[in-house]
């Protein structure tokens, strides 16, 4: 087989190949180390570390010897884990994440870990300390992210598939803007456990795969209950392989509060090619036997933006505490006391998005303010998923765009937050309600890709991925463009 | 100006005598080489996460329970955000708003809440200053780092050093009795701290209070309490007000220094643990800490009272002086023909007042105890005999008929000559005494008695004596 053609398996066909004894693991792996190392501070800049050999990966086991591209923020031992940080710059934990060691038992192999924003906070990509990901579709433009290394290494048929985390999108957003598929899954479904955190109550680690079938492999040696996690939940039924073809008697929600077109100047409501290509893919589901009820509503979804940057910086300015120079990770030179060297080493170790959020967070919950706002957020979270509960009596699942842009600019937001936060619009509702939703690829927009989001009530990714796998082959979307 | 009363209320951590760390499967260790009881959790490593010991929990619902407080169905816990190299994740996990425990009562204070929280580590700071301003550098040892703490804090109920040093003696036996501390200030598991105001004498205001902290031994709370009392008083006499601080009771100078202000106090930023899930207490964990329970000192005291017959007073000194209980009841097993009471006389008086720590650690035993009050009470030894033979016992052990034997500490009998001689000799060296007990004043006896005591080493019966002397001068 040639080096093209293995490149050209999907995770779910190597595995079955190497099972069947018609590919080498080795040469599989090989195959994709020499590809990845490429793009280690070059190139499309997606990994910022790259194994030597492979690791593990027993062939009879289920994903026996298929690589895997892990998010920087995972924690794998003795090998580099960052974050995107500076601060942690060098660090190699003593322990590894749950997710990454449920993969691994299962039979993949660690490839490399993927760029990534700064502690996963970033919609582009640009804030990591490690340069910036470049999108394979056009290097002028930003992956998405924070998960953009790992989208842009399958998009880009680096690795088969990757490993990344959604807090308010940074799966789905990604995997839109790249032309994959990435699904965050019910909070609790995945173990938290040795990811580097930003907002704990909303962090979920999920797949970002060349297709539908890829990512429910994945997810099916993803889940479970983890003992070291106790917000991790028992999965209620084995996560299946899809095979619907129709979406026979199938209820598609779309709600107009997530679905409105660009009204003005103000950089809100989706891009009309984006709105085009969702439009499209709505009349082919529609064509597979699929009702699209539009009165589903959720009335509170306008407000999500602005309740999860309230609740995830408040959680981020707890959380990035702990790097304070004292045990790991950068420690400034030359400070003259203790509170000098707090302020000297976390000054020179954060970028300035993580700065702005633990400022946020900080305000958030200073004494006085915390009901204003951190307070009031929470009851909009939970009114948010209300307002889910509501429509899932309305309808099965819910269809949105993921994004409302296709891939922007580099430098194009890094200067107006606010428009950047914007890339969030349609993905933090679900992350607020802790529900499934997965993004599929489902048209091009000016030569971009377009993603289309399906989220459903918790615990539904079987239904969610069957729903996913039955577009996906309508939609027939080619992601070859991105290719390297 | 009136008279000014003071109000004190307590704060009390307790470290819980789990077997592992209140957020990880770390073992609890005392004096084992630094930072070997340590893992990603407990170092706050990136990526970890806490997961609640249950056994901490069932321990602080013991606690409730032995308090009087109200088990909170659900409770939940925060962080506490602040720096300090002793906090790992830069924040502590602790309970706010919703305790596990709520009000209750011990003795005549008031509970307000108890709550679960992990304690800090320990930073040994090296160089002359002993503190981290000025130090050569800090050295952090994290197996203390996560030991699960109960907090209990108190009503101001307290009105004075001494009540309050004897109601953390009542809570210590307590603690100690169920089980979940060792509660030994030295080692830190037990540490208060003091909230301290004044107000004129009537008054049903609070004043300003200050917060003398974690002062660690009996004595220094005491101390610490009564100066801070005395400096408010000065400032408060002196027209001024007091100034609402957190204070450090220095017990080798006396000093109280500042260490904050109101204004400096933190803000810690409270916000619900997002890494954990909340507690909810279920049936079966309440049934599994009312079948752990045991005596507790209160109830001890009543049955001391009542199934014992001991005077109120004894009854209580020994309940709430647990360990001396625990010797009491020990000696009462042996079945020497001797009243409880006295026995209890023998422990409260006799015992305490010679041992500064726990009597289980003593050489005298209870079985040596209790034969000592027999030979007492059946006249073998006299009291004054007995007091030298448990000096004896306590010091070195041993058995007390021995002791007598080889001392010869015996009781001199009244039947036999030697006593009468030694009386006869007495009235003689005080013939004016002598006359006045003739004369009808019994009282005047003490010279004479005295004078045999001297003679016979205490080993005479002070009743036998009176009852010679009365023969010898024919009353």
């Amino acid at each position: 087989m040639s080096a093209t053609d293995i490149i050209g398996l999907s995770a779910a066909r190597a595995a079955a190949q190497i099972a069947a004894g018609e590919l080498a693991a080795e040469e599989l792996f090989e195959a994709y180390r020499i590809r990845a190392a490429e793009h280690v501070a070059a190139g499309l800049n997606c990994f910022t570390w790259v194994a030597e050999g492979a690791s593990g990966g027993e062939a009879a086991a289920p994903l026996g010897g298929v690589p895997l591209a892990v998010k920087d923020l995972f924690c794998t031992q003795g090998v580099p884990s960052q974050s995107g940080s500076k601060i942690l710059e060098g660090y190699e934990p003593p322990y590894t994440a749950t997710a990454v060691s449920r993969l691994t038992a299962a039979g993949a192999t660690l490839l490399g870990k993927t760029n990534q924003d700064e502690f996963a906070m970033g919609s582009s990509n640009e804030n990591s300390a490690y340069g910036p990901v470049l999108n394979p579709w056009n290097r002028e433009r930003v992956p998405g992210g924070s998960s953009g290394g790992s989208a842009a290494a399958v998009a880009a048929g680096l690795a088969p598939w990757a490993l990344g985390t959604d807090t308010g999108g940074s799966i789905r957003q990604p995997a839109a803007l790249c032309g994959i598929v990435g699904l965050k899954p019910t909070y609790g479904a995945v173990s938290r456990y040795g990811m580097i955190a930003f907002a704990s109550s909303l962090d979920q680690a999920g797949p970002l795969t060349r297709d539908v079938t890829d990512a429910a492999l994945m997810l099916r040696h993803l889940v479970g209950r983890d003992e070291r996690d106790a917000t991790s939940l028992t999965f209620p039924e084995e996560i299946a392989l899809p095979n619907a073809e129709r979406l026979d008697g199938i209820r598609l929600g779309v709600p107009k509060e997530l679905t409105a077109g660009s009204a003005g100047a103000d950089g809100e409501g989706i891009e009309a090619g984006v709105l085009d290509a969702f439009r499209t893919a709505l009349n082919r589901a529609e064509e597979l036997g699929a009702e699209i009820v539009e009165s589903v509503q959720l009335p509170h979804a306008p407000h999500a933006l602005a309740a999860y940057y309230v609740l995830a910086p408040a959680e981020a300015s707890s959380n990035l505490a702990r790097f304070d120079g004292v045990r790991y990770g950068l420690r400034a030179e030359g400070a003259e006391d203790l509170l000098d060297m707090y302020t000297r080493t976390r000054h020179d170790g954060f970028g300035a998005e993580v700065k702005r959020r633990i400022m946020l967070g900080t305000y958030a919950l200073s004494s006085g303010y915390y009901d204003a706002y951190y307070g009031r957020a929470q009851r909009v979270r939970t009114k948010i998923a209300e307002d889910f509960r509501t429509a899932f009596g309305q309808v099965d699942l819910i269809v949105t765009p993921t994004a409302p842009t296709t891939a922007f600019k580099l430098g194009e937001k890094t200067s107006d937050p606010l428009a950047m936060y914007l890339n969030d619009f349609c993905t933090v509702p679900m992350s607020l309600a802790g529900i499934p939703a997965i993004s599929i690829p489902c048209g091009l927009s000016e030569g971009l890709p377009v993603g289309l989001q399906i989220a459903g009530p918790a615990f539904s990714e079987n239904r969610l991925l069957d729903a996913a796998h039955a577009l996906e082959l309508a939609l027939g979307f080619d992601g070859s463009g991105a290719r390297v | 100006m009136t008279a000014l009363e003071p109000v004190i209320g307590l704060e009390i951590h307790v470290q819980l005598k789990t077997k592992t760390k209140m957020f990880c499967g770390c073992e609890l260790s005392f004096g084992d080489p630094p930072n070997t009881h340590t893992c990603p959790v407990c170092l706050g490593l990136p990526g970890s996460l806490p997961v609640a010991n249950a056994k901490a929990v069932h321990f602080g619902l013991m606690i409730g329970m032995a308090l009087d407080s109200e088990l909170a169905p659900r409770s939940i816990f925060h962080r506490k955000n602040y720096f300090y190299p002793d906090l790992p994740k830069g924040y502590q996990i602790s309970q706010y708003d919703e305790p596990l425990c709520l009000g209750g009562k011990l003795g005549e204070v008031r509970i307000h809440r108890v709550h679960l929280e992990e304690d800090a580590a320990k930073l040994i700071h090296v160089g002359a200053s002993g503190r981290i301003q000025g130090s050569d550098e800090s050295i952090v040892d994290f197996n203390r780092g996560g030991t699960p703490l109960a907090e209990i804090v108190t009503e101001p109920d307290l009105r004075s050093a001494e009540q309050a040093g004897e109601w953390l003696r009542l809570l210590r036996t307590t603690l100690r009795q169920l089980g979940v501390s060792d509660v030994n200030m030295e080692e830190g598991s037990l540490r208060c701290d003091a909230n301290i105001s004044l107000r004129p004498v009537g008054s049903s205001e609070l004043g300003t209070k200050t917060e003398l902290k974690n002062m660690n031994s009996f004595r220094f709370i005491e101390r610490g309490i009564r100066a801070e009392i005395l400096r408010q008083e000065k400032i408060l006499k002196a027209g001024e007000r007091v100034t609402q601080e957190t204070l450090h009771f220095d017990p080798s100078s006396g000093v109280i220094t500042s260490l904050r202000s109101k204004e400096e106090a933190h803000d810690y930023r409270y916000f619900p643990e997002p890494d954990l899930v909340p507690v909810a207490i279920d049936e079966v964990m309440i049934e599994a800490a009312r079948a752990a329970m045991v005596e507790l000192p209160a109830d001890r005291a009543e049955r001391f009272e009542q199934e014992v017959g001991l005077t109120a007073e004894s009854a209580a000194q020994l309940a709430f002086r647990g360990e001396l209980g625990d010797f009491f009841e020990a000696a009462l097993l042996v079945g020497v023909d001797v009243s409880a009471q006295t026995l209890a006389n023998w422990v409260t008086v006799e015992l305490a007042g010679r041992l500064e720590d726990d009597p289980a650690n003593a050489l005298v035993t209870p079985q040596a105890l209790a034969e000592l009050a027999g030979l007492v009470a059946s006249k073998q030894v006299s009291v004054g005999a007995g007091r030298q033979v448990l000096d004896r016992l306590v010091a070195e052990g041993g058995d007390p008929v021995a002791i007598v034997e080889i001392e010869g500490l015996a009781a001199l009998d009244g039947e036999g000559d030697e006593l009468a001689a030694i009386v006869a000799a007495a009235l003689e060296a005080n013939a004016d005494a002598a006359e006045r007990v003739r004369g009808g004043n019994p009282k005047a006896i003490g010279p004479i008695v005295g004078f045999v005591m001297r003679e016979t080493k205490g080993r005479a019966d002070g009743g036998e004596v009176t009852r010679l002397v009365n023969e010898q001068l024919g009353i």
